[in-house]
């Protein structure tokens, strides 16, 4: 069942100084079943973020529509969960209290908000740290307490944008566990935007990849890799080829983005 | 010395006084060698001298506490009007629109000069004192307030939307708490200020407070207590700084972490 419809959606950002305006992203169009890991990887500045934004809600399309569970996206909503690749929690707010933000929002009861908070907590391993203002915390600790803080609002799809490119590979590795560890549990539907062709493949049952500026898709790749998967699966032959594909794909589009500008 | 380099904390209190020191001992220096004469500068212990008579024989602390009510009064009414204008303003634009020019304009009209018109308007009573603070007071701030406000961190405006914030919950849960320390620091800044124009309100139509104690002792060329009225000033404002930014602290543990 196609839970996301991302329908011939494409982005003009307006032209500054007479100049012309900028094709951030052609018309796109993607369809995301239920349950389903969407990876969409491309160079800098193919607009894949600007389509997850569009699909957040938080920017809105130059032609086409975002429909989710048959109903046209308008505006930002819960049901859309984010994780930002900036650091976005709240800094006056206590780890906890981030992650029951969305929650209070909605004007749950306290108790009630506790144990989801409790739970997630403990799910993306931030026990002992409820207390904590997000400034004490690392940049891992930081973007792991943001996904409890989507996730606890129980959101219908996830988009993540490029959560981990600002952790170091070590980091980036355990986190891509953890991510996938969640999902592999609690089935959701995700949709998760790098220019990391290992983190694409690694968590992905599919891989969108896009062009260059103008940003389309040019072309999907399924990922056949079984479940669960560890970093073992980094090693293996399988995912070797995945790789060496993407990379070519890939290569070319960051080469004509290289030379343009 | 080293550009940036930081510098140990006792040599920092030992500069910190060693100023001080160097002040009175050059103001004792000139005074007390009888190169200034006495009738434009009193020597630092007619100063100590005259400032003991003002409490015991003139009631001077009833004059403090005249002119720290004036302040505090003018404040916190400025503060009550400005503070969620301010606020308005920053997270609707077209309120901003409507407001900013005037405000604009408005800031730059010097408190000081109105005092003629209020006193024929409110006379010269506590009206007319309170109205100089707050005149002074409330269009720094709400234009302050506004810059901050306006300037919250789009990201986290961003994040609480997807999370299911509403346009209600973005000023009162991002806004509002975002920025709480950025005011705070703000009402510190413009309440120094305001003791400036509190001064200025009383040098003109008061029978009491620290500015009418300085004009009085003018008349009677008593330098001592002038002096000794200005290092009182000084003396408050560093308090209520001191107070306002240890209030800060307790208020704002997570900037402060």
């Amino acid at each position: 069942m196609t839970q996301l419809l991302v329908d011939g959606v494409s982005r003009q950002f307006p032209g500054r100084r007479g100049a012309g305006p900028t094709r951030a992203l052609e018309p796109t169009t993607i369809a995301v079943e239920k349950n389903d890991f969407i990876t969409v990887l491309g160079p800098s500045g193919c607009g894949k973020s600007t389509l997850l934004r569009i699909v957040a809600g938080l920017d809105r399309p130059t032609t086409g529509r975002v429909m989710l569970d048959g109903r046209e996206v308008k505006g930002p909503g819960a049901d859309r969960g984010m994780v930002f690749q900036s650091y976005t929690l709240f800094p006056w707010l206590t780890v906890a209290e981030n992650i029951a933000f969305g929650l209070a929002e909605r004007g749950m009861p306290e108790k009630e908000r506790a144990e989801i908070v409790a739970d997630y907590v403990q799910k993306v391993g931030l026990k002992g740290f409820e207390h904590h203002w997000p400034k004490q915390l690392s940049g891992g600790m930081q973007q792991r307490t943001a996904i409890a803080r989507a996730l606890a609002n129980d959101p219908e799809i996830l988009l993540l944008d490029e959560p981990f490119g600002a952790l170091d590979t070590q980091t980036r590795g355990l986190m891509q566990e953890m991510l996938l560890a969640i999902w592999e549990r609690e089935k959701k539907t995700v949709m998760f935007v790098t220019h990391d062709i290992e983190e694409a493949i690694f968590l992905a049952s599919r891989v969108v990849v896009m062009t260059a500026r103008p940003g389309r898709i040019k072309t999907e790749i399924a990922v056949d890799l079984p479940h669960p998967r560890d970093y073992h699966m980094k090693t293996t032959a399988a995912f070797s080829e995945l790789k060496a594909r993407l990379t070519e794909e890939i290569r070319a589009e960051a080469v004509l983005a290289a030379t343009e500008h | 010395m080293k550009p940036l380099e930081p510098v140990g904390n006792t040599a920092k209190i030992v500069l910190g006084i060693l100023f001080f020191v160097l002040l009175f001992a050059g103001w004792s220096f000139a005074t007390f060698g009888g190169f200034v004469s006495k009738t434009f500068l009193a020597d630092p212990l007619t100063m100590l001298h005259d400032g003991w008579e003002l409490f015991v024989r003139y009631d001077f602390l009833h004059d403090i506490g005249m002119t720290i009510w004036r302040v505090v009064g003018g404040f916190v009414l400025a503060a009550l009007v400005a503070v969620p204008l301010g606020i308005a303003m920053g997270a609707y634009k077209p309120i901003e629109a409507f407001f900013e020019p005037f405000v604009s304009f408005a800031r730059y009209l010097p408190a000081s000069a109105f005092i003629p018109l209020l006193i024929l308007w409110a006379g010269t009573g506590e009206v007319q004192k309170l109205l100089v603070i707050f005149i002074g007071s409330v269009f720094q701030i709400v234009l302050m307030v506004a810059v901050s406000i306006g300037a919250t961190r789009r990201d986290l405006v961003e994040a609480a939307y997807t999370l299911g914030a509403g346009d209600r919950g973005i000023v009162a849960r991002v806004m509002l708490p975002a920025n709480a320390p950025e005011i705070a620091e703000i009402l510190r800044l413009v309440l120094g200020w305001a003791w400036t124009y509190v001064i200025v309100a009383e040098l003109i139509g008061a029978s009491s407070g620290i500015g009418h104690m300085i004009v009085d002792s003018q008349a009677l060329l008593a330098t001592g207590q002038i002096i000794f009225g200005i290092i009182v000033i000084g003396v408050i404002g560093l308090v209520s700084d001191f107070l306002f930014k240890a209030a800060n602290h307790r208020l704002f543990p997570w900037k402060f972490a």
